[in-house]
């Protein structure tokens, strides 16, 4: 340990920056901070790294296990969907609830007091890393339909609309951004991940037992609505389904989260 | 000028009031220690400072501006609330490079801060998970100091730190404040902050109790006196009408000036050995006896 500033001598004096010219921090600065908080630690990057070799595996088990008139581009993406779909809420809800479960949100909100361009650059950077894990997706179900089409004399077909993309991307960024809100909402790892896969029970069991929600959930229902995204069947009453439950599922836990995200205090030990 | 403004800034929880009705300055080119036992209150003060408690009643500036007004305001305000809140997960050169990308500072700076608090390569590449309280002050220091800022605002940052680097921090801090820099900085150990501090702001409870500078405390606790014999002293003392403690290591403190108690010696042929403004310890009395009520544990002095 180096004693390198001597006590009591007269060094320099500080430099004083004027305070109303110095900028705010830009919002794309924000936003590349939040997408390198991402990937710098241990669980964020085993878990991108878990969605990438999950998305993977998925296409050579595809691959090898589906029969070859049904290896084409179409159906590849399809199996990537749902994996995806499970892991990419909880990289929303961590890079809320690590602020408060590893308290780093004392630097975070200290460096910069506004609150909601903090939250603002988080979301962009959840749906900046939603739109690359599903590109991941688009190239490794065009390598396995190449492979398909190789080895195992498979169909090949490269049919894929623009609407498969939109309902691709709508598909998967609808869930980052409800992990994100739940992450605000509940501020806790464990209990948002919880919270995030006990819905879908949670209706499941009670439309079982009441038919009343069965009724509603056809509106209400994210796991529901969201089926012909994945199916590429959506029509003009789906899309108001699906708003309907987003509304419901995404926008409100949002509104109420970032609320109390904005108001909530922040402890040192 | 007035560096940090904190006027009748309160926090009430509930029933409990944390933080009742504080107000005090800070001045540039001093160091102001914050002193008080534990849960007095310290560290609510400093997050309600930065914004990230909202007060009950009161307001608190930085620069002559809420802090939240400040743009970038890691250029301009240092802070250390708690050397433990950072990622685990992260290794000490990444958390103080996200600070410097989000400040807009060039990575050098990142270098400079880690040779500064002494953090070596290999240990600002291990995660923070493993650090000593020592380094993760260390290193809340350097983060403290990167945007090269103007104020300091440290809770208990000598908390971990071994003799060797209070010593280092003391010269860090007095060299800031000799630049014209403003340090606020809180601490429990009196010991610690006496020899850093300029000015004192004491706080029990709540409550501010003491504020001044350090001479004006110190001077307050009076004279102290010790003699070959100090029962002939304390006799010789009593004569002359001089009021005085005894102190438990041998010798008195007293409020008398330092030429009554001499001539009384003197006239009685007791031999002094020492006779003078009585030290810390005199401070530590004070600083008992103004947070005994308020102190968590009765207080035996």
């Amino acid at each position: 340990m180096s004693d390198n500033v001597t006590g009591g001598a007269v060094a320099s004096p500080m430099r004083k920056l004027s305070v109303a010219e110095t900028q705010v921090v830009p919002l794309v600065r924000l936003t590349r901070v939040e997408l390198r908080k991402l990937v710098d630690t241990r669980a964020g990057r085993w878990l991108l790294i878990a969605i990438g070799v999950i998305t993977a595996a998925v296409v050579v088990i595809f691959l090898f296990a589906a029969p070859a008139e049904e290896l084409t581009y179409a159906q590849f993406l399809n199996a990537t969907i749902i994996p995806q779909a499970v892991l990419l809420p909880i990289l929303g809800i961590l890079t809320v609830t690590s602020e408060w479960g590893q308290r780093t949100g004392l630097v975070t909100f200290t460096l910069e007091p506004h609150r909601g361009r903090i939250v603002m650059a988080k979301l962009l950077a959840v749906l900046v890393m939603g739109i690359a894990v599903v590109c991941v997706a688009f190239v490794l179900a065009a390598v396995g339909n190449a492979l398909g089409a190789a080895l195992q004399d498979g169909n090949g077909s490269w049919e894929f609309g623009v609407s498969g993309v939109i309902d691709t991307f709508a598909f998967q960024l609808i869930s980052v951004v409800q992990g994100l809100a739940l992450g605000m909402l509940i501020m806790n790892t464990a209990g948002a991940i919880v919270t995030y896969f006990a819905i879908p029970f949670a209706w499941g069991f009670l439309t079982a037992t009441v038919s009343w929600f069965a009724t509603i959930g056809a509106w209400v229902d994210l796991n529901t609505t969201t089926i012909p995204l994945s199916t590429h069947e959506m029509t003009g009453e789906s899309w108001a389904k699906l708003g309907v439950s987003v509304f419901i599922w995404v926008l409100v836990p949002l509104v109420l989260g970032w609320m109390r995200l904005l108001r909530r205090e922040l402890k040192s030990a | 000028m007035r560096v940090i403004t904190l006027d009748g800034l309160t926090k009430r929880y509930g029933a409990y009031t944390a933080v009742d009705d504080v107000s005090f300055t800070v001045e540039p080119g001093n160091v102001t220690g914050y002193l008080g036992p534990n849960g007095a209150g310290k560290s609510t003060s400093m997050r309600m400072i930065v914004g990230l408690t909202p007060p009950t009643a009161g307001h608190a500036t930085v620069l002559g501006r809420p802090y939240k007004e400040i743009p970038n305001p890691g250029l301009h305000v240092g802070v250390l609330l708690d050397a433990s809140a950072q990622h685990n997960g992260r290794t000490g050169r990444e958390v103080l490079a996200l600070s410097a990308m989000l400040m807009g500072l060039p990575t050098k700076r990142v270098d400079a801060m880690l040779e500064m608090v002494g953090l070596n390569a290999a240990e600002s590449k291990r995660r923070v998970g493993n650090y000593s309280l020592g380094m993760r002050q260390r290193l809340g220091i350097a983060h403290a100091l990167l945007g090269d800022p103007e104020v300091l605002i440290l809770d208990e940052p000598a908390n971990g730190l071994d003799p060797a680097g209070i010593h280092w921090m003391r010269g860090l801090l007095r060299d800031f404040a000799n630049r014209g820099g403003t340090v606020l900085l809180s601490s429990h150990l009196l010991h610690e902050i006496e020899v850093i501090a300029d000015e004192l702001v004491v706080i029990g409870r709540g409550k501010i109790v003491a504020q001044g500078s350090k001479e004006s405390l110190l001077e307050s606790s009076g004279m102290f006196v010790r003699a070959l014999d100090d029962e002939q002293l304390a006799g010789a003392l009593s004569n002359a009408g001089i009021e005085f403690t005894r102190v438990a290591k041998g010798g008195f403190n007293t409020h008398a000036g330092a030429e009554d108690v001499g001539r009384a010696a003197a006239g009685a042929g007791v031999v002094l050995l020492e006779l003078r403004t009585a030290d810390g310890a005199g401070l530590e009395d004070m600083f008992l006896t103004l947070t005994a009520d308020d102190a968590r544990e009765a207080v035996t002095t």
